[in-house]
């Protein structure tokens, strides 16, 4: 494992990207730097430009408004990046899977112009922080492998 | 001074500064973090963010201007380092500065803000030309009391350009700050040495939720590497600048010299910090107007009771 892939793995800049979620999974993303769960432990700070950013925390449907803007924040990203598909929206669109203002799913738009992205999924309705601090552990363990 | 020597000092002045600079980036974000009741990060965190950045890609916007673009952040962290090789050099040797070194300090710490204008500029993002337009008011803030004050400390130590010459004088008498002229003097130079760090009431320039992180938001990978260097650097000389000119270096000869100027140089970094954690951000309109109608005239006032003092004698004054 290389030097700086191990300084990626301890230092994981968060940027957040909503495609069209109910707000709930954003309080549940900030949820993560407050005192409670302070993820700057491990590193990860949130920050404003998806250029600084080596996680794109995507909440949300993904409708069609905001796919081709995800698959563009995606490409400004420099690479190695993680996409950390937060709550069951951005999982498989959850209960709006068939509605008629639907993109594809988050996954399937990132993997639309990177075939080779990592994509996490954290499940939940909205996700507990713990699930989303589980998750960036598991995407640490996945970037040992690069 | 021979040329190996002087590569000597510019490679190690620069280097332990870039250390002690994302050290005390370190102690930054820690503090900030126990203020807000959290734990906060290991003290490799600086470093670490560092390193990652040299491994990512370097990202450039296609409306970019190229040569400018990544350009600007080396030559604001050679900038940089030129002027932690003039301090600490002159911290080490007083005795052996060349004429007006304080001037080219004065002139050098200008060209990071420049700089970050300039790459800002050229890289074409609306966001990043707001950032540069309020970096260039706030740089026309800060200056004018900023040299006022520093030029108390002149005034007051014989009219010596020379940072080892006001550390002698310093040396000799009292140091600055302990007179009425010198610690108003030193108060407007903490809040310069703020807005010139870009800490938090004067961040306007990159003002992270605002405009996503302003001047810097078009830079990734070892570009912005090299801003953070350059930021975390500064963030060690310019505590280094102001202990010289008011609060009298490093007083080798005597035994607590050392111990007493680290004290010094950690109280002014520790109330950078805390002036971070405890104010909000300031508008750029409000920024101007401190600077201009509050500092400025307490400096004036200020330079006018050193000169009064020098003239008729009154060293408290």
């Amino acid at each position: 494992m290389a030097l700086t892939t191990w300084a990626l793995r301890k230092s994981l800049w968060v940027y957040h990207v909503n495609t069209g979620a109910c707000n709930n999974c954003d309080i549940e993303v900030l949820a993560l730097l407050t005192p409670r769960f302070d993820v700057e432990r491990l590193g990860m700070i949130l920050v404003g430009s998806p250029r600084h950013a080596d996680v794109l925390a995507v909440t949300g449907v993904c409708t069609r408004q905001t796919m081709p803007r995800l698959q563009e924040v995606y490409m400004q990203t420099p690479k190695p990046c993680v996409v950390l598909a937060v709550g069951a929206c951005a999982n498989a669109q959850g209960i709006f899977t068939e509605a008629y203002h639907m993109g594809t799913a988050v996954d399937e738009a990132i993997k639309a112009v990177d075939p080779n992205a990592i994509v996490l999924y954290v499940p939940g309705c909205p996700p507990t922080p713990e699930a989303m601090i589980a998750a960036a552990a598991k995407g640490m363990e996945f970037l040992k492998t690069l | 001074m021979r040329i190996g020597e002087i590569v000597i000092w510019f490679v190690g002045a620069g280097a332990g500064t870039l250390l002690l600079g994302l050290i005390l980036k370190w102690v930054d974000r820690k503090v900030t973090a126990r203020v807000q009741w959290r734990v906060g990060p290991p003290w490799y965190q600086p470093m670490v963010d560092i390193l990652k950045l040299m491994g990512k890609e370097t990202l450039m916007p296609v409306t970019a201007q190229g040569t400018g673009f990544l350009l600007a952040p080396v030559i604001a962290l050679a900038a940089t380092a030129v002027v932690a090789t003039i301090l600490w050099r002159s911290l080490w040797d007083p005795s052996a500065p060349f004429l007006g070194d304080l001037i080219v300090v004065i002139y050098l710490l200008v060209v990071p803000a420049l700089m970050t204008m300039l790459g800002a500029s050229a890289s074409g993002n609306p966001h990043a030309a707001v950032g540069a337009s309020r970096e260039m008011k706030l740089l026309l803030s800060y200056e004018l009391p900023m040299f006022l004050a520093i030029l108390v400390a002149i005034a007051r130590c014989g009219w010596t350009f020379q940072l080892g010459g006001l550390m002698t004088a310093q040396a000799e008498a009292t140091p600055v700050v302990f007179s009425i002229s010198g610690a108003l003097a030193m108060l407007v130079a903490i809040l310069c040495m703020q807005a010139k760090l870009g800490q938090v009431p004067f961040d306007v320039a990159e003002a992270e939720c605002e405009i996503m992180s302003g001047v810097y938001v078009e830079y990734s990978g070892p570009a912005l590497a090299n801003w953070l260097m350059t930021r975390a650097m500064l963030l060690a000389i310019m505590p280094l600048l102001l202990v010289e000119v008011f609060w009298g270096g490093l007083y080798k000869d005597a035994w607590w010299g050392f111990a007493s100027f680290l004290g010094r140089y950690v109280l002014l970094v520790v109330l950078v910090v805390l002036i971070r954690n405890t104010n909000p951000r300031l508008r750029i309109d409000q920024t101007m107007r401190f600077f201009w109608f509050y500092l400025t005239p307490i400096a004036i006032v200020a330079l006018v009771l050193a000169l009064i003092g020098q003239a008729e004698g009154i060293a408290w004054l």
